[in-house]
């Protein structure tokens, strides 16, 4: 679902509302596709040290700062970057964490090569490499095999926010964009369409389109069908 | 009494893990299943759920700290008087296994799991332990007695080489080398059947001269299994209406011959009803629906099933997302499916996660069928032969061509009542089929 530009914390509040009733049993897994103010995030295997600037200097600057429950390091979310949140529950054959982020990346790698870019991986470090540089960057949660969280692909985003921060704590490696690869700036709605197709592949899902209002009155659906039942259920 | 929390093993090549955060501290109560610390993986960070109920006594290994796969994190002072095993990591699940003090004589409880199963929450109660041994006197795991479930074993026959006699996964796979054990039923073709524990045997009873014996082929056996847990299963019941036809009929004389040459497959009369059912469906979402213990899941797409017979039995192959297609694209599913499962080509993606099934009793000259519902769904639609009949019409005597559809419904969730209102709907759909609506 492409929701467009959302702060990080809507964006963290949906993932925990649909997470959370995915727990109480919610069937559908949900990809959320968007784009982020300027943000920097620091995952549980973040060191302090790895943010280059002071946080007075962030607030002048206007770029947020938070702290998230996701694996890795630091990094920045900003315009021009596609963020993605697969929210999904992992099936009986899907539970590996490895199995996982190697299906993310593939999925991007897939995504990529439809502009002329060959990704790749590089053992030892998650995320997309290219020749000039990272170019998405992941940090997953997982609670119950249900994941949060998930990528975040440069496509035109500004790099020179890179120098805030040593991104993902990854020293001596630079960053680069679509952009800065071949020349031109698709929009980020167009990435997000070719995205949900080779995600349906890798993943093997169907993907279904639904606006932002569908999914919520579905959420809001099934919260007070919960309701019910924890009222007509006695404890 | 006491548990140990164990690093879990999050993926198959994954041998270690860092514990990012305790979510508890040492003197805590703990609840199980509660999340009780998060550890990092490549990226990841996984929240685990504790174990066992009870308090937090000791935390082994601190925050920040990298280990490999079971090594002990922390240990829980559990409730209880039962003996706990220690806790095992079971693909994505930690579960603390009670080893039931006293084992009721050996029956086996079938419990059929649905196909999909709410993720277990609970630890399986001693009745499910189901292989008629004395637990106090044998001790394994829980790896172990689920193997030995699966493959039918005593365990109490096995020998244990492990530490204090325990039965070992090795002890258990060589004890099967050792008897030969016949191999399990291969691959189910047909719709998967729900698995469960085989219930105990009857001696093979073979006959000498007038008869002959022949064993079941794969498929066969798949077959028969399916139809009599299905029975087993649903409240069967079934609903028979009497359709006019002949608006249909008389649409499909008109455009058969276009249709064939446009798309190059024959327009039978199986479109027709498939797109009247997939529509109905849409109405009435009960019919797309699964039971699952005491919740019923309703599914979004369409999924439909198609019966065909085969010589050598019978598969259901299913178009996935049928409320997405037309006329024509349900009647080019339809024959290439058919076709597929005559010549054996069908994937097996092509019969899995079927909704709602439909079958045609009426093909060999059937009046109407009384069709058997495949699990997991809850209704199978079956269509009798079209038959020019006399019937009354505005009290004269005209000769229409009519069908019997009946309609096999779960009477766990769908009662009478809710099956004729689909049915007549479904009636309406077709009798009022004047023009060509692709």
């Amino acid at each position: 679902m492409w929701c467009g530009a959302v702060s990080y914390s809507d964006a963290l509040e949906l993932q925990m509302r649909i997470c959370n009733l995915k727990k109480l049993g919610f069937q559908d897994d949900v990809l959320l596709l968007l784009e982020h103010p300027p943000t920097i995030t620091l995952g549980r295997n973040a060191h302090a040290d790895n943010l280059l600037v002071s946080e007075e200097r962030l607030k002048t600057l206007g770029v947020a700062l938070w702290n998230v429950d996701r694996g890795g390091d630091i990094t920045f979310h900003g315009p021009g970057q596609l963020v993605g949140y697969p929210l999904l529950s992992l099936g009986p054959g899907e539970r590996d964490v490895h199995g996982y982020m190697r299906n993310l990346e593939e999925s991007l790698i897939r995504l990529l090569a439809g502009y002329g870019i060959e990704g790749a991986r590089n053992s030892g470090f998650t995320g997309v490499w290219t020749g000039r540089g990272k170019i998405a960057a992941m940090g997953v949660h997982l609670s119950r095999w249900i994941t949060r969280h998930g990528f975040a692909l440069n496509v035109s985003t500004d790099l020179s926010y890179y120098n805030l921060i040593v991104p993902c704590g990854i020293v001596g490696k630079g960053v680069t964009s679509v952009e800065r690869l071949i020349g031109r700036a698709p929009e980020l709605s167009e990435v997000a369409e070719r995205y949900i197709f080779e995600f349906g592949s890798v993943f093997g899902r169907i993907m279904v389109q639904k606006s932002r209002r569908e999914l919520s009155a579905e959420l809001l659906n099934f919260e007070r069908a919960q309701e019910q039942v924890a009222i007509s259920t006695p404890h | 009494m006491t548990i140990k929390v164990t690093m879990p093993q999050m993926g198959e090549s994954i041998f270690e893990g860092t514990i990012t955060k305790w979510l508890k501290k040492v003197g805590d109560r703990v609840v199980r299943d509660e999340p009780l610390f998060e550890i990092s993986t490549d990226k990841v960070d996984s929240e685990i759920p504790s174990p066992a109920s009870g308090v937090l006594s000791q935390i082994l290994v601190p925050e920040g700290k990298t280990v490999q796969i079971n090594t002990v994190l922390a240990i829980i002072n559990g409730a209880g008087a039962e003996e706990k095993d220690e806790s095992m990591f079971h693909s994505g699940d930690v579960a603390a296994q009670e080893i039931p003090e006293e084992e009721p004589p050996a029956k086996p409880e079938p419990v059929p799991e649905a196909e999909e199963p709410p993720p277990p929450r609970e630890a399986p109660k001693p009745s499910e332990v189901a292989t008629g041994i004395q637990a106090q006197d044998i001790r394994t795991s829980p790896l172990v007695r689920r193997l030995a479930r699966e493959h039918n074993i005593d365990l109490s026959r096995i020998q244990g080489t492990g530490l204090e006699g325990r039965i070992t996964k090795e002890d258990v796979l060589n004890y099967l080398e050792r008897i030969e054990a016949p191999p399990r039923a291969e691959e189910r073709v047909a719709p998967t059947p729900p698995s469960a524990p085989a219930p105990p045997q009857p001696e093979p009873v073979t006959f000498a001269g007038e008869s002959e014996v022949v064993p079941m082929t794969p498929m066969r056996k798949a077959i028969a299994e399916h139809m009599v847990a299905s029975k087993r299963t649903s409240a069967h019941v079934h609903t028979i209406f009497e359709i006019d036809m002949t608006p249909i009929v008389n649409l499909r004389q008109k455009h058969k011959s276009d249709f064939e040459r446009r798309e190059g497959v024959p327009l039978t009369y199986s479109p027709f009803f498939a797109k009247a059912l997939v529509d109905n469906v849409r109405e009435f979402p009960v019919f797309n629906a699964s039971v699952s213990g005491d919740e019923i899941v309703y599914k979004k797409p369409v999924n439909l099933g198609i019966a065909v017979a085969l010589d050598t039995g019978l598969i259901v192959p299913v178009i996935k997302n049928a409320h997405l297609k037309s006329l024509t694209g349900l009647a080019v599913a339809m024959y290439d499916l058919a076709e597929r499962a005559r010549s054996k080509r069908l994937k097996p993606d092509d019969v899995q996660n079927g909704t709602i099934s439909m079958t045609n009793p009426g093909s060999f000259g059937a009046l109407f069928g009384t069709p058997i519902i495949s699990q997991p769904q809850v209704a199978i639609l079956g269509v009798g032969g079209i038959e020019k009949r006399p019937v009354v019409i505005n009290d004269a005597i005209a000769i229409r061509s009519m069908v019997y559809l009946s309609l096999a419904f779960d009477h766990r969730v769908i009662d009478g009542a809710v099956a004729d209102q689909f049915m007549a709907r479904l009636k309406e759909r077709l009798q009022s089929w004047t023009s060509w609506i692709d």
